[in-house]
């Protein structure tokens, strides 16, 4: 009775104030719009800087000659060592194979100018955090007094992060990963002021109303239902226009490129549908809460 | 004069010795209590100084006095739209300062209210705007269709249930707030300049429908400035001026300075009649 009540004094709500329904509902479509264009370009984006920052590695090269004792000690220790995501051991062999493989053309006749495999042992490790590369390197291998830096441990030959490599690519990845979520950020909050600002003024347009019902004696949450449930149906039907429209412009545009174009069909984007449910009710959510909190100052009678 | 009121409108039951409330004051709690209450405004204006007062169960109140003089204040108080800055209002008992604001909306049930500008919701049919004062206190559906039609019929209103509030003289307004404040029959009554739109043809008819509503037991308290009006009713009048409460009559005039005998000769004067019944 209560539920069927609100509903009823929502629908009305709008039907008597198509206008600015309407204007609210647009500005709900144009964000949602937006946002859904923008996402899976953020999230294409630092996929794509992760992707790349995952190529951050240490190479731990040992000592001629090392033990197989002295090999198991150092693999153990690196990997106690912290922020240590995984170790891998490339042996001589291993490492002359790779770099055959990467660059065929230099090895298929330098093999007899090396006369051997230069090569050493080697144990690669993954960081857990690309951006903690430099103190995996401090651990391994700190520096001494004079700013040498000394193994820790006697099968280690040498510590290398390929330092400018890694410098580089932390410094860019890190940058574009601020700023799109910089730009993420400024676009969500454009967005959720826009809408709560057509509201507002929705709103405003009817506080006389809200006035009165207080005097008669309505409680607030009495006075606030039909205009929440007003929001979540603006909120839903503008969603539900931009998600159609989204999937109109995926169906007709980005499939058929996805096919030549590795960005969009990039792993790492959002699932569509998944899109349509956060966008959906992101919508919802906002344009409600958007009413309500409106309310809060014409409920103070 | 008041007899008038009950002439034509056999709705209402004309309360009998048994149903009508005891008028005694002081044997029950007041209705309305006013303890040394005074209303600064935020910007430092006074709205009411120092006003002491009682009005008892089913009494009918007049509270006159020039534009700002206080009369407003003292509504807007008594539905805690307002906070008194000092001293204590009472409402049948319940101090209004200590009263949470999860509890306003029913204090407000309890009391009916007409506005001078009538404050009927534009977007709602005559019949909703009405209805909408019982839907607030959960009323179930069958008995909103009941009672709407009844009191709207009883202000005279019954062919234009579903006419929207402008389509409305300014007449027919007030009859729609008056109904609506009494539709769920709350044992006080306060009426904001309830004649101030008016001219004085309607006027009469609005305090006939209101006078009728005190006969059936509900205190009222109107604020007015329409000095023929109060001169017409003779009924309890207090005066207030700049905030303060200058004159408590039970029978009064709006003009203090007019004798009884003054007041007989004016009214058998407009009146045409011989001698002055004392109303009611």
């Amino acid at each position: 009775m209560k539920l069927g009540f609100f509903l009823r004094e929502a629908l009305r709500g709008l039907g008597r104030n198509s206008a600015p329904a309407l204007a609210a509902l647009l500005t709900v479509l144009l964000t949602a719009l937006v946002l859904g264009v923008f996402i899976p370009i953020v999230q294409a984006t630092t996929g794509t800087a992760n992707e790349v920052r995952n190529r951050v590695v240490v190479d731990v090269y040992l000592n001629d000659g090392v033990t197989p004792a002295e090999r198991q000690e150092v693999r153990g220790a690196l990997e106690r060592t912290a922020n240590v995501k995984s170790v891998a051991y490339i042996s001589k062999a291993d490492g002359l194979a790779r770099a055959k493989e990467k660059n065929p053309k230099a090895f298929a006749d330098g093999a007899k100018l090396l006369g051997g495999n230069p090569l050493p042992d080697t144990f690669r490790i993954v960081p857990d955090d690309p951006g903690r590369v430099k103190a995996i390197v401090d651990r391994v291998a700190p520096r001494d007094a004079s700013g040498e830096r000394v193994a820790s441990l006697a099968g280690i030959d040498e510590v290398r992060n390929k330092e400018s490599d890694t410098e580089k690519i932390l410094s860019a990845t890190g940058l574009v990963k601020i700023l799109t979520a910089g730009l993420a950020v400024l676009l969500i909050f454009a967005s959720i002021a826009l809408v709560a600002n057509t509201i507002r003024l929705s709103i405003f347009a009817r506080r006389r109303e809200v006035e009165v019902m207080k005097l008669v004696g309505a409680t607030n949450w009495f006075i606030r239902w039909p205009f929440v449930i007003e929001g979540v149906i603006v909120g839903a039907m503008g969603g539900l226009l931009a998600v159609l429209l989204l999937t109109i412009a995926k169906e007709t545009f980005i499939d058929p490129l996805q096919a030549r174009f590795a960005l969009l069909a990039a792993p790492n984007t959002i699932d569509f549908g998944l899109l349509i449910v956060v966008l959906m009710v992101a919508c919802m959510a906002v344009s409600a809460t958007g009413s309500a909190l409106t309310l809060r100052r014409f409920l103070r009678v | 004069m008041a007899g008038i009121a009950l002439r034509k409108r056999p709705h209402i039951a004309r309360p009998t010795a048994a149903t009508r409330p005891p008028r005694v004051k002081g044997a029950t709690v007041p209705v309305v209590e006013f303890e040394d209450v005074t209303k600064v405004y935020d910007g430092g204006s006074i709205g009411l100084e120092r006003a002491t007062m009682k009005i008892g169960r089913g009494e009918f109140v007049f509270l006159v006095g020039p534009t700002g003089c206080g009369k407003s204040t003292c509504i807007r108080l008594l539905q805690k739209e307002l906070e008194a800055s000092a001293g204590e209002i009472s409402i049948a008992g319940h101090e209004l300062s200590s009263m949470s604001r999860s509890k306003v909306p029913r204090l407000r049930r309890n009391i009916g209210v007409v506005f001078q500008d009538y404050k009927l919701l534009p977007n709602r049919t005559i019949y909703d705007n009405v209805a909408y004062s019982l839907q607030v206190i959960g009323e179930p559906r069958q008995e909103i269709r009941r009672k709407v039609p009844d009191i709207l019929a009883l202000v005279g209103l019954s062919t234009k249930l579903h006419n929207y509030p402008d389509e409305l003289s300014g007449g027919e307004q007030q009859r729609v707030s008056i109904a609506r404040a009494f539709v769920n029959h709350p044992p006080l009554l306060l009426a904001d300049e309830p004649t101030g739109n008016l001219d004085p043809e309607t006027s009469i008819g609005i305090m006939q429908l209101i006078y009728r509503i005190n006969r059936t037991g509900t205190t009222v308290v109107v604020a007015t400035h329409d000095s023929a009006m109060v001169d017409k009713m003779r009924r309890r009048v207090i005066e207030l001026r700049e905030g303060r409460i200058v004159r408590d009559e039970l029978s009064g005039l709006y003009r203090p300075d007019e004798s009884t005998t003054e007041f007989a000769i004016r009214l058998r004067g407009e009146l045409g009649v011989g001698h002055e019944g004392h109303p009611n």
